[in-house]
């Protein structure tokens, strides 16, 4: 029925010479007559066809949207064609803003330096015939989209070696991590997780090393915390958090923790086991001892039902000891503890959770019980080991005798 | 000593009339004993290992298998339970022994006794002269040195493991009497001591009682409870004699073990054997990769 309907409507247009109602008459037709012909080329080469459709549908086709519009020295008398070379179409004549903007952005400077793969207007908003605004679903700027466009360079394997682009295929990082999950809706979805320009802005990516950047060190709790507001809040009244406003560089941030762009749910078990290694970044040697206890030696087997560094610790607002409202200060200590050890008592609370059994000054009797055990375990597997090296000798020794003699001679008679 | 009364083993060996004889070594209940120990060991290693080498795949497999940390938990308390049985199963028969014997004397001290004495100073000398070729093996009694070794080991660590465990174990409510750092001592105890009596029990204990050449693979003796007079004669010519000598040798003599007494040997020993060589070549890999 369709197709027999289009045929009689493309025979009539044949006919008559009338337009079709999606490109009815209009100011574009004359330039139509070539630039519909796929094999048209411009003059560096390049396709200079388009989709009539498409380029209608688009921002810059609309109702009124013209050829000349962009390509001014494309307009000539009557009948006449245009030269065979044009000017290309700098996108600043109109947004002007925007290009200036984008001038100072990591890619624009990339750009300007002889950068040729960096990202142009072009790169992210597709071609300047079907650009869609970013509030279209199809729009390669639209919410859901942007980790496809951004990945089309971030997530080329090829293209992140050969540029050196900073931070690796980020696009196969961010893919699985819990914004990225939910902007998919794969298990559970929002319309407002993150996507890359959420974090990085769009006409403002800087590199994280400069400190106007949104994910610079300075800025990452403020970018962060735009969402995450509650947490924002508790970070900075913990230690981290005032370091950080007190300026000190090597003072963890969200995405130290949570990592940039592979963030899980804080409640996955992995995760929870493995932000240990992130404590450890800078307190190592506090987890080396937390690996001395249960605590740490069952959270290193992967099983998170057990105390990590956040359980006593807290996660955001981590306090020094000295601090009257740190989980771990004298009169807190206990009810800590009590989150899972239900009958603890005041002595509970003396236990050492970082245990250093080669310090003598901490725990002298741990100390102790160290050396000897070690002396123990040495004297016993160093005595027995040569008594079976010496023993393990003489049987090989005998029984080849034996063979070679080839007699059932006991050793009693030696 | 007993020269006089020691038969030469030579002159058995080869004769065909005797080598059909088996005695009683360990009765019953000294076998439901060791099998009870070594289940309950194997599984207190296999359950408690990978707490001391967690950083190792094999380990994260191990406890995964075992259900994650609650189930390894539950078989680790388990067998130390099982084990506990066999430790106080072993007082009261020892305390019996003692109580029925002419003289607690008996099970304390002398040939039938499990308990270090100067006659195993004497044949560790001999036994590392005769490894390193300049005299004659040592003639042994019921129980060798690296025998009553074994047992002293397991007799004294079932204090210090167990002791450790208890307090591991019941930390919470022990607590309202014990200070904090008692329960770091025992973690740190525990684990060293575990490290201990697995090393041993897998390598010194196994190639001394099992692997070496002349009972590789393994001597089923502990599991069928009797002993070839070959063997007898062979390896412990004092007990020999003096059983010859007492009039009680055919008091022990028995039956050789049944076709299916050894077919159970092999496969539980072998089990054994294996799960313990599987855990301590895991180990080591463990030590030397880490």
């Amino acid at each position: 029925m369709t197709s027999r309907l289009s045929l009689c409507t493309l025979f009539a247009l044949l006919m008559f010479g009338a337009a079709p109602a999606v490109v009815a008459a209009g100011p574009n037709d004359a330039c139509y007559t070539c630039h519909t012909d796929a094999d048209v080329k411009a003059g560096s080469g390049r396709p200079a066809s388009l989709d009539p459709a498409k380029f209608v549908a688009s921002v810059h086709g609309g109702k009124r949207g013209t050829c000349i519009g962009c390509h001014e020295d494309a307009e000539t008398a009557d009948g006449a064609l245009h030269a065979a070379k044009l000017k290309p179409v700098s996108c600043a004549n109109c947004h002007e803003d925007a290009v200036g903007e984008y001038a100072a952005t990591a890619h624009g400077k990339a750009r300007a330096g002889g950068n040729q793969v960096a990202a142009s207007c072009g790169d992210c908003h597709g071609s300047p015939h079907a650009v869609l605004p970013a509030s279209n679903p199809k729009s390669r700027t639209n919410h859901a989209n942007l980790e496809a466009t951004c990945g089309s360079c971030h997530g080329n394997d090829k293209l992140v070696q050969q540029a050196r682009l900073p931070g690796g295929n980020i696009q196969a990082k961010y893919h699985d991590s819990i914004h990225g999950r939910l902007i998919r809706g794969n298990d559970s979805y929002s319309v407002v997780a993150p996507t890359c320009t959420s974090c990085h802005g769009a006409h403002s990516i800087l590199s994280k090393k400069e400190a106007a950047s949104k994910v610079s060190h300075a800025n990452v709790p403020d970018t962060c915390g735009s969402c995450h507001q509650r947490e924002h809040m508790v970070f900075d009244q913990g230690k981290h958090g005032a370091l950080q406003h007190a300026g000190d560089k090597t003072a963890p941030v969200c995405s130290d923790c949570h990592s940039a762009h592979t963030i899980e749910r804080a409640s996955q078990s992995a995760w929870k086991v493995a932000v240990v290694g992130q404590c450890g970044g800078c307190h190592d040697d506090y987890v080396t001892s937390y690996r001395q206890t249960y605590h740490g030696k069952v959270t290193d087997l992967g099983f998170s039902e057990i105390a990590t560094c956040a359980s006593c610790h807290g996660a955001h607002d981590v306090r020094p000891a000295s601090d009257p409202l740190s989980t771990i200060s004298a009169a807190n200590r206990l009810q800590t503890c009590r989150q899972c050890h239900k009958q603890a008592s005041a002595s509970f609370a003396s236990w050492d959770p970082h245990p250093r059994p080669t310090d003598r000054s901490r725990d002298p009797v741990l100390y102790y019980a160290n050396i000897g055990m070690n002396v123990l375990l040495a004297g016993v597997f160093l005595f027995f080991g040569l008594h079976t090296l010496l023993w393990a000798y003489r049987s090989i020794a005998d029984a080849l005798k034996r063979r070679r003699g080839g007699g059932s001679q006991g050793q009693e008679e030696n | 000593m007993s020269g006089s009364m020691t038969v030469s083993p030579g002159a058995v060996a080869g004769s065909g009339a005797r080598a059909g004889r088996y005695y009683r070594r360990f009765g019953p209940l000294e076998r439901l004993m060791h099998a009870g120990m070594m289940f309950s060991f194997i599984g207190c290693a296999l359950s408690g290992v990978p707490l001391l080498f967690p950083y190792a795949g094999w380990a994260r497999s191990i406890a995964a298998l075992m259900g994650g940390f609650g189930g390894a938990a539950l078989v680790h308390r388990s067998c130390a339970i099982l084990m506990g049985v066999v430790f106080v199963a072993h007082i009261f028969q020892f305390l019996w022994r003692g109580l029925a014997s002419p003289s607690i004397l008996t099970v304390l001290w002398g040939p039938n006794s499990l308990v270090p004495q100067w006659k195993d100073a004497t044949d560790l000398y001999q036994h590392t002269k005769y490894f390193l070729g300049k005299g004659p093996r040592p003639k042994f009694d019921r129980y060798t040195y690296w025998e009553k070794f074994d047992y002293m080991a397991v007799f004294w660590g079932m204090f210090i493991i167990g002791g450790s465990g208890l307090l591991l174990w019941f930390f919470e409510p022990l607590s309202a009497w014990l200070p904090g750092w008692v329960f770091n001592i025992a973690t740190l105890v525990h684990g060293h001591e575990a490290l201990l009596a697995v090393g041993f029990i897998f390598t010194i204990h196994f190639f001394n009682g099992h692997l070496r050449i002349e009972k590789f693979p393994m001597d089923p003796v502990i599991f069928t409870g009797r002993i070839s007079e070959h063997e007898l004669m062979d390896e412990r010519p004092l007990e020999y004699a003096r059983l010859v000598r007492e009039g009680r040798l055919q008091e022990i003599a028995d039956t050789p073990p049944s076709h299916a007494s050894m077919v159970v040997a092999y496969v539980v020993g072998g089990t054994g054997l294996a799960l313990g060589l599987l855990t301590i070549f895991l180990m080591i890999f463990s030590l030397v990769a880490h």
